[in-house]
């Protein structure tokens, strides 16, 4: 009873703060972008919210609890390149640049950056039609917990999610997203560090719970050295661990192997794809042009920062450190024993180890982490339809503008849910679609949104060429080499026989690795080698 | 953190350096910035047509 006191309340504040968001929502520049004048707080939460979802939780957390403390160096990277050096070193530019520019959108920023209509209806068609991906799995991880906490049916569940973050983007444009963003931000925080406290409560201690780790790993995994793979079956805990071995992992509290298929996986897919690929998510870029000046995003900083080790840090450590408390509750098992697979371990331990009014707590954190996500990605999809592609094709002032973004959102949510129902059953691929569509945002916009802020030489032709080079050189990658995706995708298998066309461990680098590197150096030399940008466009870029 | 291997000791304590940072940055910076007077978000709908025409 009291459980559904309290979620009746969350909702009724959610809706509340959707209707604050619609009531101060009376331009093109309120919706799309808050108005300019968004508090820091709310800001920093609101960006910390999105960019953690379900998949860092849920996902990762899951990762964690399998191959161990190396995911700490994702947490790093989150912090020092996620808020670190996109507020400090790309905010402001970016801040200035979009109020000289009037940019509402990120795809609007490049493309008038470089006074080009394709730039930016090229950077719409490419996030509506990548970001339904990662959309749908944050929405099925999301989802989940409401099945699992609640215990109804999937179907219903998904269609209650759907129906209460439609309403308030909707309703609410950016501000109705970032105000709620920042509520759901402080539910997760807090819950977060109940976590922590709870769970070194329960391992005895911070140096006791670390220590054990390398128990726990001989016990239960080392064992396994003398066992071949293949007598194991293929995605049980066991096999799972066994090739974390075969990687070249040596300990949760341990590298893998310097170069191993391992130390590539959590290098350049987990930490590079993931860390890197955040400087380019539209959804987070848009949110530097909400304030009205760099103070607001110099105390982002501090905000963010604190919130971001609060998120990945904690539960990373704590996925770890949930095979010491399987080990010892559980009959010297360890996590992916006891709860069965990667993506069980958080919902399996948060409800095996910890109080019912905790899980209850948890439960809210993870909706929020995933509602404050979908949220913004849907304001992402439906500002890119409506601003960067209908109005490039109907023309500015167009009345029916604000219609298509809204109409837009619905379409993209419509899309984004019938794929959460033909993902259902593959919850591995929350992590993973997180990391293709970080890798794919990096190649594709990086190099342009780095060059069109900090380099006038760079020209139009230089931005369409390395945008073009990032998102050929990514597809090619996932479709034939990386050994994962393109296994999976079968488009590889269907037309030339094999799996991956290359083999070894090039087959593990991630896509970013490849065609970052390639799409910047497009950037580089088509630019060098075409004439450059009028100084009146220069000027009016860079220019107060 | 004494069961750390080089690698994850490394990525803990820089994680939590880099949070530091965060933190440091946003106090030495929290009123820093005089530029704001410069550009005025106000008037950005009302500018809108003549910068579509100029680009």
């Amino acid at each position: 009873m009291l459980e559904n006191i309290i979620i009746i309340i969350y909702l009724a504040v959610l809706g509340y703060l959707g209707f604050v968001g619609y009531k101060q929502t009376k331009s093109s520049a309120d919706y799309l972008i808050a108005g300019g004048n968004t508090h820091p707080f709310v800001m920093a939460l609101s960006y910390g919210a999105t960019f953690i979802s379900t998949a860092a939780i849920v996902g990762f957390g899951g990762v964690a609890a399998w191959l161990g403390n190396s995911l700490l160096w994702l947490t790093f990277c989150n912090i020092f390149i996620g808020v670190f050096v996109a507020f400090v070193f790309l905010g402001n530019p970016t801040r200035k640049m979009g109020i000289r520019l009037n940019a509402h959108t990120f795809p609007e920023l490049l493309g008038r950056r470089f006074n080009s209509k394709f730039i930016q209806m090229f950077g719409g068609v490419l996030i509506t039609i990548f970001m339904p991906l990662y959309t749908s799995a944050v929405l099925i991880g999301g989802t989940e917990f409401l099945v699992a906490y609640f215990k109804v049916d999937y179907h219903l569940a998904l269609l209650v999610m759907s129906v209460i973050v439609t309403g308030y983007v909707l309703a609410g444009g950016l501000k109705g997203v970032m105000l709620t963003d920042a509520l759901q931000g402080v539910i997760m925080f807090v819950a977060m560090l109940i976590l922590l406290f709870m769970v070194f409560d329960a391992v005895g201690g911070v140096d006791a719970g670390f220590t054990k780790l390398e128990t726990v790993w001989n016990e239960t995994v080392a064992s396994l050295g003398s066992v071949s793979i293949k007598e194991l079956k293929a995605g049980s805990p066991d096999f799972m661990m066994k090739l974390s071995m075969n990687w070249g992992f040596q300990g949760w509290n341990k590298m893998p192997i310097f170069l191993s298929e391992g130390w590539l996986f959590v290098i350049t897919t987990i930490t590079m794809g993931v860390g890197v690929g955040v400087l380019a998510q539209p959804q987070l870029v848009v949110r530097f042009m909400t304030v009205k000046s760099k103070n607001e995003l110099n105390r982002a900083v501090l905000i963010g920062g604190v919130f971001i080790i609060a998120m990945t840090g904690i539960i990373f450590i704590v996925g770890a450190l949930t095979n010491v408390w399987y080990y010892e509750f559980n009959e010297g098992k360890n996590a992916l024993q006891s709860a069965g697979g990667i993506g069980k371990v958080i919902p399996h331990f948060i409800n095996a180890a910890m109080p019912k009014w905790f899980a209850f707590i948890f439960l809210f954190a993870l909706i929020s982490a995933a509602m404050s996500t979908l949220s913004s990605q849907f304001h992402a999809m439906g500002t890119a339809i409506g601003r960067d592609v209908f109005e490039q094709i109907a023309g500015k002032h167009n009345p029916n503008s604000l219609l298509i973004t809204r109409v837009g959102i619905v379409v993209m949510i419509v899309i984004s849910v019938s794929l959460a129902y033909v993902f259902d059953k593959q919850p591995a691929i929350i992590a993973r679609s997180t990391a293709i569509f970080f890798a794919l945002c990096a190649s594709i916009f990086l190099p342009t949104y780095f060059g069109g802020l900090f380099w006038k030489r760079m020209t139009k032709k230089g931005a369409i060429a390395s945008m073009v080079v990032g998102t050929v050189v990514t597809t090619f990658w996932l479709l034939f080499v990386h050994f994962q995706e393109a296994k999976e995708l079968g488009l590889c298998k269907m037309l030339f026989g094999v799996n991956t066309l290359l083999s070894g461990k090039i087959t593990f680098v991630d896509a970013m690795i490849v065609a970052l590197p390639l799409s910047a150096l497009t950037a580089i030399v088509v630019s060098l080698m075409t004439k450059a940008e009028s100084p009146a466009l220069i000027k009016k870029c860079f220019e107060d | 953190m004494g069961t750390f291997d080089l690698g994850v000791g490394s990525a803990f304590w820089l994680m939590n350096a880099s949070a530091l940072l965060c933190v440091i940055y946003g106090v030495i910076n929290w009123n820093k910035d005089k530029e704001e007077k410069v550009l005025n978000t106000k008037s950005w709908d009302k500018d809108e047509a003549k910068i579509n025409k100029d680009l």
